[in-house]
C-alpha cells in the first residue's frame, strides 16, 4: 500500500495536518496511508512525504538533526528517489540553503536562497504577519495549484510567521503575497513544493492543494 | 492584502457552551464541536475556545473537546482559561489547538510567557489581557475574569508581553465585557499602537457596527465576538459583508 509520510521531529501538533491528509484521502477515494512518523525506516519507504514545522528556524533544523539518520533519509527519499514533497511553514523554509531567523542557520540547500525577517516597513505592519491573505500565483501551470478557487479570484490562505524565503533563481517562486513588501508564498522545484501557509488550516483552499499534493505526478 | 480576522468564541464549561453578561448567568448554546463545525463551514477566519471550568481536575475534557475539534474544523484554533503550566500547553497543542492564550499565569509568573514561547514558539502563544478602565487614558490588568485588581498599567504590560515572545494579544475590555455597548476602542488603540504584534480586540460586540469600529478606531486586526453569533443574530458572512461595505478588508470567499 503506498504511504504519505508526515514527519515528526517534535514540532508541535501534527493532528491537524494528518487530519487534512485523511480527509482528502478518502474523498478522493485514494488508497494512501497517512502515517505520522520520525523513523528513518518509514521515511525511507514513504511515497510522498510531508514536513511541518512551527517554531523557529534553528529549533526545527535542530529537532530534524536530532533523529538520527532523518536528515540523510530525507536527502535520499526526496533529492535521489525524487518522491513529492511538502514542505510546511518551517518545514518550507529549511528547504533553503541558509535561515537567519536568531543567527544563522544551514538549512537543506534543496533550493537555493535565504530565510529572511519579514521588514517591518511602517507601524500599520504587524509582525507576525498572522491571518488570512491573498495568493498571486506566479506560476499557473504547476498541477499542485489547479483549482484553488474560482476562476478571476484570488485564494486566501492562513500564514502565521515572522520570515520567509527569498530563493536565489525566482523561478523557484512560484506564488507571492504582499505584507508590505512581496511575501514568498510558495516555492517549488522539480519534485518538491513548500508552502509557508498552513494548508491543513486554510479551509478550503488549503484542502485543495493537499488533494492535488496527493495526485500530484512530478 | 492581509484580511481583518473575525473570531468567533465559544466560552466552555465543563464540555458545554455557554456564555453569560459579565460572567455571571450563563446560559447554554450547546456542542462545542457542532458548533464549530458550523463556523468552518460558514467560514469563520479563527475560532476560540475560552474553557471556564472551574475545577483544574476537569482539564481531560477540554482537551477531549479541542481533539474532536480539530478532527471536524481545518481553521486555526485558539483555546484558553486555566493554562498554567508547559504540561497545559503541550496538552492543548496536542490535542490540536494551534495557539493557546494565557492570561492569569502570566501574571503570575511573566517569565512563564517566556518560556513557553521559547518552547513552542511566539505563533502559539497569546496572551489574554483582561483590563479595566482606571482613569481617563488608563487602563489596569484585572485576573480571575475581572475580580482581582492587579495595579499592573495595560499598556506596560501589553509591551512586556510582546518583549516575553507573545505572538498576538487578545484584550477584553472588562468594562465592555457582555455590555454589548461596543469594544473600548481608545484601549484597543491604546494597545494596539504601543506594540508591533497583533490585538485581538473583544469584550463588548452588541452589533456588527461594532466590529468595524474595533478596527477602523481601535486598528485591532482581529476582532472577537460571542453571543452576537452563536445565538443566531448575526452570521459571520453577513458580519463579513457588512465590514466589507464599510471598507475594512475581509476574507469573502471560504
Amino acid at each position: 500500500m503506498q504511504k504519505v509520510v508526515i514527519i515528526d521531529y517534535g514540532s508541535g501538533n501534527l493532528r491537524s495536518a494528518a487530519k487534512a491528509f485523511e480527509r482528502m484521502n478518502s474523498e478522493l477515494g485514494l488508497k494512501y496511508t497517512i502515517e505520522v512518523s520520525s523513523q528513518t525506516e518509514t521515511v525511507m519507504s514513504a511515497d510522498r512525504v510531508v514536513l511541518p514545522g512551527v517554531g523557529s528556524f534553528p529549533d526545527c533544523y535542530v529537532g530534524v538533526n536530532k533523529q538520527e539518520g532523518l536528515l540523510e533519509a530525507l536527502n535520499e527519499i526526496v533529492i535521489e528517489k525524487a518522491r513529492p514533497f511538502l514542505g510546511i511553514c518551517v518545514g518550507m523554509q529549511l528547504m533553503a540553503s541558509k535561515g537567519y531567523e536568531n543567527g544563522e542557520t544551514s538549512g537543506f540547500d534543496w533550493i537555493e536562497g535565504d530565510v529572511i525577517a519579514i521588514k517591518r516597513s511602517d507601524d500599520q505592519v504587524k509582525i507576525p504577519h498572522m491571518g488570512w491573505n491573498e495568493l498571486d500565483i506566479t506560476e499557473t501551470n504547476h498541477l499542485v495549484l489547479e483549482n484553488l478557487c474560482n476562476i478571476g479570484q484570488k485564494p486566501h490562505v492562513y500564514f502565521v510567521h515572522s520570515f520567509h524565503m527569498v530563493p536565489k533563481k525566482s523561478d523557484h517562486i512560484l506564488a507571492v503575497t504582499e505584507y508590505g513588501q512581496r511575501v514568498t508564498a510558495i516555492v517549488g522545484k522539480d519534485n518538491m513544493i513548500g508552502t509557508q501557509f498552513h494548508p491543513e488550516k486554510s479551509q478550503k483552499t488549503g484542502l485543495q492543494l493537499i488533494a492535488n499534493f496527493l495526485q500530484w505526478s512530478p | 492584502m492581509l484580511k481583518i480576522r473575525i473570531i468567533p468564541c465559544l466560552d466552555v464549561k465543563e464540555g458545554r457552551v455557554v456564555k453569560g453578561v459579565n460572567f455571571i448567568g450563563l446560559r447554554d448554546a450547546g456542542d462545542p464541536v457542532e458548533q464549530a463545525k458550523i463556523y468552518d463551514l460558514a467560514g469563520a477566519d479563527e475560532l476560540c475556545f475560552l474553557d471556564i471550568t472551574a475545577s483544574s481536575d476537569n482539564r481531560e475534557i477540554i482537551y477531549d473537546v479541542v481533539r474532536r475539534t480539530a478532527e471536524a474544523c481545518f481553521m486555526p484554533l485558539t483555546v484558553g482559561g486555566g493554562v498554567r503550566n508547559i504540561n497545559n500547553i503541550r496538552s492543548l497543542l496536542l490535542a490540536g489547538a494551534d495557539k493557546v492564550s494565557i492570561n492569569t499565569a502570566a501574571v503570575k509568573e511573566p517569565n512563564f510567557v517566556k518560556v513557553a514561547s521559547q518552547k513552542f514558539g511566539s505563533q502559539c502563544i497569546v496572551v489574554a489581557i483582561d483590563a479595566k478602565s482606571v482613569l481617563e487614558g488608563k487602563w489596569e490588568v484585572f485576573t480571575h475574569g475581572g475580580r482581582k485588581k492587579t495595579g499592573i498599567d495595560a499598556i506596560k504590560w501589553a509591551q512586556r508581553m510582546e518583549e516575553y515572545g507573545a505572538g498576538e494579544i487578545l484584550l477584553t475590555s472588562m468594562d465592555r465585557d457582555g455590555t454589548r455597548a461596543g469594544f473600548d476602542v481608545n484601549l484597543t488603540r491604546a494597545i494596539s499602537d504601543n506594540v508591533s504584534i497583533p490585538i485581538i480586540a473583544s469584550g463588548g460586540v452588541g452589533n456588527l457596527d461594532h466590529l468595524v469600529e474595533g478596527v477602523s478606531k481601535g486598528h485591532a486586526s482581529a476582532v472577537l465576538a460571542a453571543s452576537i453569533f452563536h445565538f443566531g443574530e448575526y452570521s459571520i458572512s453577513e458580519a463579513k459583508a457588512h465590514m466589507h461595505h464599510a471598507g475594512i478588508p475581509v476574507r469573502l470567499e471560504n
